[in-house]
């Protein structure tokens, strides 16, 4: 009940402060932009938009996602009305749970309103829809991670930018440290062990999986992980700042 | 209906609040006095839920702070010292919120709110963005939050701060209202709110009460002025909040 009731707040407080509107069109341009530039969309034609549209999404999300929940925490511990919420019969933890929640929803928002994509290919060619979708279900999944990873680093300080820089880091280190470059630089100077540590530790060796239509446990089971470590650790530090 | 036992905070090496005990009964406003630094506000945050204790107990109607958190919070109306509000809001869409908090649904809801506009004098602003509200409306929308569920309890911390004369002898006469049928503790620094509002004060001093009794009590204590008593039992110079 009181998750629904953070959940609606939140969520109308990203469409009243325009944040919302501001990363749905420039997720939507910046997405479709680069698979028919950069993605080469009609040089392969990738009908299952793994490489041209969805190899794209990580590296978005990390800087967008954490410019969404930067001010989740760091708002709150700003403005005092963490000490509102804290005193109210509500538990942390559906505070939690209803602030992620909406920024997910804003952002399953501006996944979905890509869908002339899918039209397009679906009307140029025989795609298959279910890669397709799974595709999208990772992109929706890396982004939680992304925002549960930025929800912990807001809730340790007060100001939004420190929160923003250090949330986009860690996002970057993820990113980037499972991305075919990087992997393929290692795999020339570094152990097997090491390759498989990185490509494990990244969010690619799972995304891409997602967006070729393979849905796998040991996947589900890192993001899943990660976004509970990171919300229960929002949890602690809330609790830890008032002791 | 507030029971306060043994209450002691430490943040770190520093003990903020030592062995604290006092309690508010039904029908009684507790003037919670004291220098800057002095504990007041860490003793409300206690009170309230918002800071664990280190040490001592706290009962809220007879429900313990500590043990049942929820139930406890759901008696009490809590006016936080800054006011703090959320800014992308209106006045009736944050009452609306914080009713909905408090567990509030419907026409049951839709009541509460009205009623603690009208309470809070805010029928003139109700529709209006809350970063536009000038420091004593923001004050009083955050004081009409803590009524919303006609709590048997509130705790005010500095409700009158950057009011003007005429919105503090307001916020007075309401409180001294309220408290006709709730317990009510309230913390200043102003003296003179005292003998407008209180049934009882307390005066603390590095987190020890130094003081107690009524407002002539006190009064008779410092020759017939309450800030010479307030000079004589509290030092002079007062460790940072």
């Amino acid at each position: 009940m009181n998750t629904w009731t953070i959940f609606k707040r939140e969520l109308t407080s990203y469409f009243t402060q325009l944040t919302a509107y501001a990363v749905i069109v420039i997720f939507g341009l910046l997405s479709v932009g680069l698979a028919f530039t950069f993605g080469s969309f009609w040089r392969y034609e990738d009908a299952s938009l793994s490489y041209s549209f969805f190899w794209w999404h990580p590296l978005l999300l990390m800087i967008l996602a954490p410019a969404v929940t930067m001010r989740l925490w760091s708002d709150e511990h700003r403005t005092g009305t963490i000490e509102l919420l804290g005193t109210m019969p509500v538990s942390m933890g559906s505070a939690i749970l209803g602030k992620f929640f909406a920024s997910a929803f804003v952002w399953l928002i501006a996944l979905a309103l890509t869908f002339p994509i899918v039209v397009s290919v679906n009307w140029l060619g025989d795609p298959d829809n279910w890669t397709i979708f799974s595709g999208y279900l990772g992109s929706f999944i890396v982004c939680c991670t992304f925002l549960a990873i930025s929800s912990l680093v807001s809730a340790f300080t007060r100001d939004q930018v420190v929160a923003l820089i250090v949330s986009v880091a860690i996002c970057f280190i993820l990113t980037f440290c499972g991305i075919d470059p990087v992997i393929n630089e290692v795999r020339r100077s570094g152990s097997a062990e090491t390759v498989n540590l990185l490509s494990t530790l990244g969010v690619y060796s799972h995304f891409l999986d997602a967006t070729r239509g393979l849905i796998r446990l040991p996947s589900l089971i890192y993001f899943i992980g990660l976004i509970s470590v990171c919300l229960v650790g929002t949890n602690l530090v809330l609790k830890s700042q008032r002791a | 209906m507030i029971e306060v036992k043994d209450l002691k905070k430490q943040f770190g090496q520093k003990v903020a609040v030592d062995n604290l005990s006092f309690s508010v009964k039904k029908g009684e406003v507790l003037g919670f006095l004291g220098p800057n630094g002095a504990g007041k506000s860490t003793t409300m945050r206690m009170v309230t839920g918002f800071l664990p204790v280190t040490a001592g107990e706290i009962e809220i109607c007879g429900i313990s702070m500590i043990g049942s958190p929820t139930e406890a919070k759901r008696k009490i109306g809590y006016l936080p010292e800054s006011a703090p509000l959320y800014n992308d809001m209106t006045v009736r869409g944050f009452l609306r919120f914080c009713a909905s908090m408090q567990g509030l649904k419907g026409a049951a809801r839709a009541t509460a709110v009205d009623e603690a506009i009208e309470t809070c004098f805010l029928e003139s602003v109700a529709s209006q963005s809350i970063d536009t509200l000038s420091k004593g409306y923001r004050h009083r929308t955050c004081l009409a939050q803590s009524l919303l569920h006609n709590p048997e309890v509130l705790v005010l911390d500095e409700p009158t701060d950057g009011l003007d004369p005429n919105q503090k002898s307001e916020v007075r006469k309401l409180i001294k209202r309220l408290g006709e049928d709730r317990a009510i503790l309230f913390s200043t620094h102003i003296l003179e709110e005292v003998s407008a509002a209180c049934t009882r004060a307390v005066i603390v001093d590095q987190g020890n009460i130094v003081a107690d009794g009524t407002p002539d009590e006190l009064e008779k204590q410092g020759g017939g002025s309450l800030s010479e008593l307030f000079r004589k039992v509290t030092s002079q110079e007062s460790p940072a909040a």
